[in-house]
């Protein structure tokens, strides 16, 4: 049962067939023993972890629970929590503690949610496959010795491997669809100003967004509930009604639940470049959508090409700014021996920061200096503006767009670390998304001929999370990829 | 050969709001090192700004004042530089698009009115405070001010001597003050300027390479500053030398300026829009909002008090540098009708002499303006002479008699009143006649200064009370004049 999503977790809690506590035990003593094996977590806190899961009970014997009172939650180390450090998975952070909780982490910590830990995940979330963290890599529970997919591989894994039943993510250009994609599982990077980026350590402001991991489209939905909203601490926050996401998963569909719904296929997205199983997998899962009811169409996105390159101007241009504060001087990594301002500053920041994150901050200064920043950055923003126009134009001919979440499934760990523009390129399906500001899921289709997790990329107009859901949600109530296990979780009960 | 300094003018002034103008922390000078930084101040990570509405109003205020405009829509922007005391690694200001665009202030000069124009106004965080004294080898952060509102205002080049430098701190210091949204104190830094001067051949129409002063926080120091600077760039330029384009401080210890840095060494800021801030917006609504909360502005003032006082336009540009001082003027003027040039006399000398000696503001004035009326009317109705008028105020000043008749309790208590009886004057002058025989004969004999002399000791005879008018009438009536 403790393998479970979290709508059979909260129904047999509020049922007390199972208490939090229990739970939160039972998935302790599984990080306890598979952690050193996957890497998935930073911190640990099984005390306070239990304090929480006996509040729960307590909320629930009071008759006070609602549908996330009682389910344990790690968090993505990028979010701040006050309870333990947050550290960016960077030795610059290594030990810092937030006197403060992100927007994000107070949601889910005020719908009864039991905060187990802070996950693993790229430097600064700078990466597509959790290597460049300071704390090492993660690992893939499918594989071992495969890459989880990043930056947000941490709670990726940790879902995947049935350690804790939710996670959150931060989705830059990808990181939290790809690492879903890879590990298979759900994950979604909701419309940008949806979840407060408050607290969120900003690694490119216009495109960060925060986001749940979970093991189906209605567990998303529930987590999207309690972590969007406005806040006012968040001037990118959007000021609009509160919305149940799972409303419309509950309506009876009927046969053919997606009659009505037209399903956007970019030619640009099926073309050379994908790997054949991925593609053997997509189209699958398609036919699934049409017998669902779904009308296919194909569209062209003819823009989307450009969407790495323009990705790989403004976000590192953003974090080069973003991470200035990073100096040594007021928290951080300091170093031991300096000769002078200018040498504490190098020092502190060149032994604090990882090599992806200083190409990146090289990068983004770069594109932003005199004499280059019309070239590349206002270059960059003005392809943006035309990449959006493509999706616009795209919305008026179907309701989602659909294609894979990455061109190929998991690769090795190191396989690509010594080539930045091949671990970019891994990018190519998702970080429009961002560029765009537009909500994008993944859902796990099938499998490579490895045994790898295959993930398929639901795409959505502002504000379309319900129903990019809702698509979703018919889709595995048709068929059981979310349900496959990763062996290694395959025992629990 | 003759030179023309060429001047403009980057003010700071700090904007009165509570609190920052990204966070909630308050902006009161003075508190224990960062007692007033919040976590925002402080750049935690996953902070964000949340722009301060207030210190958008100052600079709309700001911005009508001077007849500018307010564009609809202005950008925050990231001004990138490493400092210990700027926490973010970046200062948010805004680059392209600022809030105020335009205007124009007009000053007084030694050759009359000139109009100085301005270029923008734009809205920006302060940094921190390093200190470098107590800390023995180490430098001190103090983060209380970063993240305090400014508005950074940009003259044109149009300023041509330190005097007119000077002339336009002050007019702008002053409208800052009148239109609150400054509280003007420069000891604190609330009002500072960094003087961008060059020289060029008189007749010239292309500038001159500029030096730009840095920090100046006294109108004398920007003056001296300003001066020395002239004088620097003239000397090299006919020593056979050039001037560098850089950045200078002003060491008023040692009357110079000395440079900063160079523009070859000038740091690439990397502006670009801040991500975290959406674009300001304005709209019509919040400007006409803006423009009736704002007072009567000094130059429409100043022009009412010319042509409903029938002041001149030295009196009425004076009384409205202040908007105390000229409230001060309007009541007392109010409070005695007909009378306006002597009530603008009477606070522009005898008062503000007074309060310049003890340099206190005119709303601590220990004479109050109705006080200051009641004693003005003693004189319009020849109650006391002008003369006498000036020890009635000082007992006022000093405390003697107090209320709204101040002036008259004096005049009685002290038996002030002057002496309109010509039967008591006549017998003043009879006596000051018969005493001095010798000065009566120098007036027979045609010295005509002798009867200014009869004439004060007549007064002094009456201790000051007689009435000068009718002590000459009856002196001229006796000596057969």
């Amino acid at each position: 049962m403790i393998g479970a999503p979290i709508a059979e977790l909260g129904a047999a809690l509020r049922a007390k067939r199972l208490s939090s506590v229990e739970l939160t035990q039972r998935l302790l003593d599984r990080i306890a023993r598979l952690n050193p094996v996957l890497n998935a977590f930073i911190s640990v806190d099984p005390d306070r972890a239990l304090a929480d899961a006996k509040a729960a009970d307590a909320a629930i014997a009071a008759g006070a629970a609602g549908p996330l009172t009682g389910i344990p939650v790690a968090h993505k180390d990028i979010l701040a929590t006050a309870a333990m450090r947050t550290t960016c998975g960077s030795r610059m952070l290594a030990n810092y503690t937030s006197p403060y909780d992100a927007h994000v982490v107070e949601g889910l910590a005020r719908a009864g949610t039991v905060l187990v830990g802070k996950t693993n995940m790229d430097e600064f979330a700078m990466g597509s496959s959790s290597e460049t963290s300071h704390f090492g890599p993660v690992k893939n529970p499918w594989n071992l010795k495969y890459v989880p997919g990043g930056s947000s591989g941490g709670s990726a894994a940790a879902v995947a491997a049935r350690l804790v039943p939710a996670g959150t993510g931060t989705d830059t250009g990808g990181s939290i669809r790809q690492p879903a994609a890879l590990s298979g599982i759900c994950g979604l990077k909701p419309t940008y100003g949806i979840c407060s980026r408050y607290g969120l350590v900003a690694f490119a402001s216009s495109l960060d967004q925060a986001g749940p991991f979970a093991q189906t489209a209605e567990d998303i939905a529930l987590l999207l509930n309690a972590m969007a909203g406005h806040d006012a601490r968040d001037s990118t926050s959007l000021d609009r009604p509160t919305e149940d996401y799972t409303r419309v998963l509950r309506r009876d569909g009927g046969a053919r639940p997606l009659a009505g719904v037209t399903i956007g296929l970019p030619r640009e997205y099926f073309g050379a470049g994908i790997d054949p199983d991925v593609a053997r997998a997509i189209d699958a899962a398609l036919a699934e959508f049409r017998a669902l009811g779904a009308r296919t169409v194909e569209i062209t996105l003819p823009n989307a090409r450009l969407s790495v390159p323009v990705y790989y101007v403004i976000a590192p241009a953003e974090a080069s700014s973003n991470l200035s504060r990073f100096d040594g001087v007021r928290y951080g990594h300091r170093a031991a021996k300096y000769d002078d301002l200018t040498d504490m500053y190098g020092k502190s920041r060149a032994e604090g920061f990882g090599a992806e994150v200083k190409r990146r901050i090289l990068v983004g200064t770069y594109v932003l200096s005199h004499g280059y920043y019309d070239a590349y950055y206002l270059k960059a923003q003005q392809v943006r503006h035309l990449i959006a126009d493509d999706f616009r134009h795209a919305y008026r001919t179907c309701d989602v767009i659909v294609g894979p979440t990455a061109p190929t499934a998991a690769f090795p760990i190191g396989a690509k670390t010594d080539d930045p523009v091949q671990m970019y390129l891994n990018d190519i399906f998702t970080v429009a998304a961002n560029l765009v500001g537009a909500p994008a899921l993944s859902i796990p289709c099938g499998f490579d001929r490895n045994g790898l997790p295959i993930g398929l990329q639901i795409q959505g107009d502002y504000f379309a999370e319900a129903k990019m859901l809702d698509v979703a949600h018919r889709f595995q109530q048709a068929t059981d990829w979310h349900g496959k296990r990763p062996a290694l979780a395959e025992d629990i009960d | 050969m003759k030179w023309e300094t060429v001047i403009g003018l980057e003010t700071h002034a700090q904007l009165s709001t509570a609190s920052k103008i990204f966070s909630g922390a308050a902006t009161a000078f003075g508190a224990a090192p960062n007692t007033q930084a919040s976590a925002v101040d402080i750049a935690l990570p996953g902070v964000l700004p949340v722009l301060n509405r207030g210190a958008v109003e100052r600079a709309i205020r700001f911005g009508l004042a001077v007849g500018a405009t307010i564009n609809r829509r202005s950008v925050f922007a990231r001004k990138n530089y490493f400092y210990p005391d700027l926490p973010k690694g970046y200062q948010i200001s805004q680059f392209e698009i600022p809030v105020v665009q335009g205007g124009t202030l007009t000053i007084a000069t030694a050759q009359g009115e000139k109009t100085v124009r301005l270029t923008r106004a734009h809205l920006e965080e302060d940094a921190g405070k390093s200190l470098h004294e107590d800390f023995h080898g180490m430098t001190g952060i103090d983060l209380n001010r970063a993240g305090t509102p400014l508005l950074e205002i940009v003259s044109e080049p149009d300023m041509r001597s330190a005097a007119e430098a000077v002339a336009y701190a002050k007019t702008l210091h002053a409208l800052v003050k009148w239109i609150g949204i400054c509280d003007g104190n420069m000891q604190e830094g609330s009002f500072r300027c960094d003087a961008n001067v060059s020289v060029r051949p008189a007749g010239e129409t292309k500038l001159g390479t500029r030096c730009e002063i840095k920090n100046l926080n006294s109108f004398r120091f920007l003056e001296q500053a300003i001066e020395f600077e002239v004088r620097r760039q003239i000397e090299l330029i006919e020593d056979g030398g050039k001037v560098v384009q850089e950045t200078r401080l002003y060491d008023p210890d040692k009357h110079q300026t000395r440079s900063m840095r160079s523009k070859e060494d000038a740091q690439d800021y990397r502006y670009f829009p801040d991500p975290d801030l959406p674009p300001l917006s304005i709209d019509d609504a919040w400007i006409d909002r803006v423009k009736s909360g704002l007072p009567e502005l000094p130059e429409a003032m100043k022009a009412r008090f010319e042509s409903q006082y029938g002041l001149p336009a030295y009196d009425a540009r004076t009384l409205t540098s202040s908007r105390e001082l000229a409230a001060y003027f309007e009541a007392t003027a109010a409070a005695i009708p007909g009378e306006a040039k002597m009530a603008a006399n009477w606070v522009l000398g005898e008062l503000s002499a007074a309060l310049n000696k003890v340099e206190r503001d005119i709303c601590d004035a220990p004479v109050s303006s109705v006080q200051l009326a009641g004693l003005l009317r003693r004189i319009q109705d020849g109650t006391i002479s002008g003369k006498i008028a000036k020890d009635v105020f000082d007992a006022i000043w000093a405390g003697e008699a107090t209320g709204d008749n101040a002036a008259d309790t004096i005049i009685a208590k002290k038996g002030l009143k002057q002496i309109s009886d010509s039967g008591a004057i006549e017998k003043i002058v009879d006596e000051v006649i018969a005493a001095n025989p010798a000065i009566v004969a120098e007036f027979r004999a045609g010295k005509e200064k002798a009867f200014n002399s009869l004439v004060g000791k007549a007064m002094a005879a009456s201790r000051g009370k007689a009435n000068p008018a009718q002590v000459n009438s009856i002196l001229k009536l006796k000596l057969g004049a």
